[in-house]
């Protein structure tokens, strides 16, 4: 079984672009990645698009697809309406390189900014412990397969590109998180994620939960968390007199 | 001289996987100037794909486990093909591997005291795969990316190594184009260590990514270097078939272990007409016996369906051929109609996610579909155990790309420890042999540009071929004629057939400019696909018997003789010369691991 | 062969919004919803008659917006009179303590940053606004006191319970059981649920720690706020229409409109 679709898919480079249109077949079952590498075998061979696994679990082949941030492996055909186009655009946060891939060192330049974990010395007889409990929160975070759906989508940085300075977006600060959280890290990037890498340009819309393909909570349970031990670091005089006591006692 | 960007190193590693990282992480470590150049994007390799776990004897399971048992499972699995030390030498380092990466922030699953957990796994004796969930490759690769960052290391992303560049005999260098720009690159370097992968992308239906074109083993084999044991493909019986866009991707084997049986278009549970006499004894004969085992292991004899995988893929691929195939070319997998949908959604809830998610399919409905998936090559780069040094000197290899380690046949969860062990020691030795060189290696410029002519001529032809049927066409013969079950006459075929290929390959064409373009860049790896899958078909029609990953319909039974010698590939002008170089012998002591009987 | 219309030639002629689906569905909504309950409630505090049930019509119910009664100018199960000099509507003065935690609460943040002030009204859909700063300066960096807000919250839940099972009390000594103490109890477990699922509330709970082994209670109630905070958003919106519905009942029932009928 396989239909006629038109696919509306971005084409162009630096110097701008535009959608083209492809009358193409979908077959039974397929993805839109599918659908995009046969324009690229019988239609335009050099059609740019970065894919790896396509089973979702490298988050390679990140775009839009009818303006939604998707990844195109994860993405089946038969969950459009029959009939309508589909556009297929790049992540508009990055900018172009080719068609469908974008720029995205924007990224791996945040990653160097935060500190490495740093561990605690290990137990006397040289192993390190820790409860299955103590390491989950940070677990969850390290599922992320850094397709970058969440920086795209996170209009701090969609919409106001001035903010790439100063905010490291969705992604990074849930990395921050996760060190934070993890039972042997003895860094503190407290400071940093708040006067550098930018929570507090986080307004809690969870549209990076809303996009991501592993369905990490990340709003709930990494960026607000985060805004909470700020908190806890600048503005709660009960923690710090806490610690102020503990420090003396 | 070329007017290209250049850079100057003295370590240059190729790809970013497991083993890319790790070496790259211990090369820096020893002083020496490193980079990465990989395919991708950083943190995309193929070892993100890994489920199960990191192989080591750590013991904190069964205190029983130690790195003898484990090295013999290795040999045991690998049907005493394997290089022995590189066997022993996993064995014994893989447990501090796997602390080293907690060490960076890995945080794997953890025992009730507070340890890393180990699971069980097929072939192992102990519960012994350090496991995070099922993403394990994820968090390793993870974690060594951003160690990697954190030292510093320079990183050069989407940007493909095409040639090595010798001086005499020994390493100097490697041009390298950004697949972004399409423009050339040249690493002066003294040492490259390849850790490239695997070659899953020469058949039609893998479970490996687009990466996968054996890159590496054709960059050793061009320069001189050995390949050995090409011929020992693995097939995973139980790859996904239907819908067309996951076909490949892997169904993992506990899906059986929980109940599922294989069937065929005609509603038969087909493996018990598989059996094999060296397995009778243990293998239930009746589908009431073999019902019962799952609950009682005591009385009663395993189902036919958990035979070794190279059985069950024969016997997958029989079926097909008979005609009692799938619409779609597959078998069926039935679960949903022994176990509740509770208990399949409970026992086994990432497969009931990707087949969910991916394909909309529900595996608690309804059997679905599945067949055999080209999964890792075992063969690869003829290396030193100790350095993992290649036959060229200042070419390494370490990962999938180098063979030896798993002989003729990998066990699950042998791969990740195979990339930390092996890389680490890559990187050290690279970085030692580079220190040791006096002066820099020599770079040939003329040889720079005629390189960079070669590549660039699939734009200056018209009216040749489209790279992308090509591709097809290799892919399919070598899925027909080169799979799981192979005879000298089909074998013959896919060599003449590989041949007339890489005939067209010369003269393909690509539409378009240099940026960023995947049709110039399949035409390019096409090279390598042709490479590999030739030494693949050429050693699996010496090879005349069946072992591990080889199965010669012809040659059904093991052959002591071919136990004793590796196919040895190497290239003799334009042409490939393959000879049988005895293996490495066993030291005694190794020897009497194996006179005790297995408990 | 491609059909190969180019539609848009150069650069920034890529639509800002390629969403197809029905994204405005959902912040219109909100807003009407919000904007609603606002409306409603500022009217409710400034009209301070019949949001007592009394002895007159035989129930002792009063309005949730007036509770607890801490003026002369109301009547209840939790009457202290403690400002008595108090001018104004006694809706007024409890008025401030959901609005804080309602208003800082990261939940109806996310809300009405989308639905009211657009940045963005949806996901990928663009920011109304030219520039931004986020939560990063005044008067948003107020934000951050939500945990003061929750603190201040803790005491309403129970207050509202308190009062409800006063209201079972139908004269005196009397007790019975009217359509009206349900609505009551409902509402008070409804904002107490809401206040369980409280980000701040969980972080101050447990969160904060990096090992849970260390505090072994503290794991025990961040795991319980955890499974309220999981639906943090359908206790923010069921708790926020029941307290106006509770309202309504209690008006209707206090001025004779309806008849509270007693279950038993």
């Amino acid at each position: 079984m396989s239909d006629q679709v038109t696919m509306k898919v971005w084409r162009g480079d630096t110097d701008g672009g535009g959608f083209h249109e492809f009358a193409v077949e979908a077959r039974e079952g397929e993805v839109v990645l599918d659908v995009i590498h046969r324009i690229q075998a019988t239609q335009a061979n050099d059609l740019a698009v970065r894919w790896n696994c396509k089973a979702g679990k490298c988050g390679s082949c990140s775009a839009e697809i009818n303006g939604l941030p998707r990844l195109m492996c994860m993405t089946r055909m038969s969950t459009f309406e029959p009939g309508q186009p589909i556009t297929v655009a790049p992540m508009k946060t990055f900018p172009v390189m080719k068609d469908l891939v974008t720029d995205v060192s924007f990224n791996f330049e945040m990653a160097k900014r935060i500190p490495a974990f740093s561990p605690r010395p290990p137990d006397a007889d040289g192993k390190r412990r820790m409860a299955q409990r103590d390491v989950e929160r940070s677990q969850e975070f390290r599922k992320c397969i850094e397709c970058f759906l969440c920086q795209n989508v996170c209009h701090v940085i969609r919409d106001h590109e001035e903010n790439k300075q100063h905010f490291a977006g969705p992604r990074f600060l849930m990395r921050i998180t996760e060190l934070e959280m993890h039972p042997l890290d003895t860094g503190d990037r407290i400071p940093l994620a708040r006067e550098e890498l930018g929570i507090p340009y986080c307004n809690i819309t969870k549209c990076c939960t809303e996009v991501c393909p592993e369905h990490i909570h990340i709003t709930d349970n990494a960026l607000i968390p985060l805004k909470e031990r700020v908190v806890d670091h600048y503005f709660d005089p009960i923690v710090w007199l806490g610690r102020k006591i503990r420090r003396k006692g | 001289m070329a007017d290209i960007e250049r850079h100057g190193y003295d370590v240059v590693v190729v790809g970013a996987g497991g083993a890319g990282l790790r070496a790259a992480i211990e090369a820096h470590a020893s002083g020496a100037r490193t980079a990465i150049v990989c395919k991708s994007l950083l943190g995309k390799a193929h070892t993100v794909m890994a489920e199960g776990g990191i192989a080591a004897a750590m013991g904190n399971v069964w205190s029983e486990d130690n790195w003898k048992v484990h090295f013999r499972d290795t040999m045991r699995g690998g049907k005493m093909l394997n290089n022995w030390r590189m066997a022993q030498l996993h064995a014994q380092e893989a447990p501090a591997r796997v602390l080293e990466l907690e060490e960076w922030g890995a945080l794997f699953d953890r025992t009730k005291e507070g340890l890393i957990s180990q699971r069980d796994f097929g072939g192992h004796r102990y519960a012994r795969l350090a496991h995070v969930g099922d993403r394990t490759g994820l968090e390793m690769i993870r974690t060594l990316q951003q160690r990697a960052v954190s030292l510093g290391i320079d990183v050069f992303m989407e940007c493909q190594v095409h040639r090595l560049i010798r001086d005499e005999d020994r390493v100097a260098g490697a041009l390298a184009y950004w697949r972004e720009s399409g423009r050339f690159v040249l690493f002066r370097t003294k040492a490259v260590i390849l850790a490239t992968g695997g070659i899953g992308k020469a058949f039609q239906v893998t479970s490996n990514s687009w990466e996968y074109t054996g890159d590496g083993h054709s960059l050793a084999l061009w320069s001189g270097a050995d390949l050995i044991d090409m011929e020992f493909v693995q097939f995973h019986p139980t790859g996904m078939v239907w819908p067309p866009s996951v076909r490949g991707i892997l169904v993992t084997e506990s899906v059986r272990g929980d109940g599922g049986v294989l069937r065929n278009s005609e509603g038969r549970r087909f493996m018990f007409d598989y059996i094999p006499e060296v397995f009778a004894s243990e293998t239930a004969d009746t589908e009431a016996e073999a019902d019962r085992w799952y609950d009682d292991h005591i009385n009663n004899r395993r189902p036919p369906e958990l035979l070794p995988r190279d059985e069950v893929a024969r016997a997958i691929n029989s079926e097909v051929k008979a005609g009692r195939g799938t619409e779609h070319g597959g078998v069926f997998l039935d679960i949903a109609s022994r176990r509740s949908a509770d208990y399949i959604r409970r026992r086994l809830p990432s497969m009931y996610h990707q087949f969910k998610e991916l394909a909309d399919v529900d595996i608690t409905a309804a059997p679905f579909e599945i067949g055999p998936t080209c999964h890792y090559v075992m063969g690869g780069v003829k290396v030193d155990a100790d350095t993992a040094a290649s036959t060229i000197p200042g070419l390494y290899a370490a990962g999938e790309v180098a063979g030896g380690m798993h002989g003729s046949n990998r066990l699950g969860g042998n791969s990740l420890g195979d990339l930390l062990v092996f890389g680490r020691r890559a990187g050290m030795a690279a970085a030692e042999y580079a220190a040791g060189l006096g002066a820099e290696p020599n770079v040939e410029e003329a040889e720079v540009d005629q390189l960079i002519r070669r590549a660039l001529e699939p734009f200056e032809r018209s009216g040749g071929e489209n790279p992308y049927s090509l591709q097809y066409e290799l892919q399919d013969t070598m899925h027909n004629l080169v799979g799981i079950i192979r005879t000298r006459s089909e074998l013959e075929q896919a060599i003449e057939a590989v041949g007339k290929l890489r005939e067209r390959a010369r003269n393909v064409t690509v539409e378009g400019h240099r940026q960023f373009n995947p049709g110039w860049h399949l035409a390019l790896d096409l090279e390598s696909l042709l490479t590999v899958s030739e030494a693949v078909a050429r050693c699996a029609l010496l090879r005349e018997e069946s072992r591990g990953g080889h199965t010669r319909d012809d040659f059904p039974k093991t052959d002591p003789e071919w136990a004793k010698v590796n196919n040895t590939v190497r290239k003799k002008g334009d042409e490939v010369n393959i000879e049988q170089v005895p293996l490495p012998e066993m030291p005694d002591e190794l020897k009497t691991l194996f006179e005790e009987p297995a408990k | 062969m491609a059909v190969g219309t180019l539609e848009a030639e150069r650069r920034g002629t890529r639509p800002a919004n390629l969403r197809v689906d029905w994204w405005w569905l959902q912040p219109a909504i909100t807003f009407v919803v919000l904007l609603g309950f606002v409306v409603y409630s500022t009217w409710t505090v400034f009209t301070p008659h019949d949001f007592y049930a009394g002895p007159s019509v035989g129930r002792h119910y009063l309005s949730p917006y007036y509770s607890p009664c801490i003026t002369n100018r109301c009547k209840g199960g939790t009457t202290w009179n403690l400002v008595s000099w108090w001018p104004f509507s006694a809706g007024i003065l409890m008025m401030p303590f959901p609005i804080l935690f309602r208003a800082t609460c990261y939940y109806y943040r996310k809300a009405y940053y989308r639905s009211f002030w657009l940045s963005p009204p949806a996901c990928a859909v663009p920011d109304a606004h030219g520039s931004y700063t986020g939560e990063s300066r005044f008067p948003l960096i107020l934000q951050n006191l939500h945990r003061f807000a929750f603190y201040l919250i803790i005491p309403f839940p129970i207050i509202l319970l308190w009062e409800a099972i006063k209201g079972l009390e139908f004269g005196s000594g009397h007790w019975g059981l009217g359509l009206g103490s349900i609505i009551l109890f409902v509402n008070a477990f409804l904002l107490g649920f809401y206040t369980l699922g409280c980000h701040a509330g969980r972080h101050i709970c447990g969160g904060h720690l990096n090992a849970f082994s260390k505090g072994p209670v503290r794991y025990w109630v961040w795991k319980q706020m955890t499974r309220f905070n999981l639906h943090h958003m359908g206790w923010a919106w069921t708790s926020l229409v029941f307290v106006a519905w509770t309202d309504i009942y209690i008006r209707l029932v206090a001025s004779g409109v309806i008849h509270d009928p007693r279950l038993f």
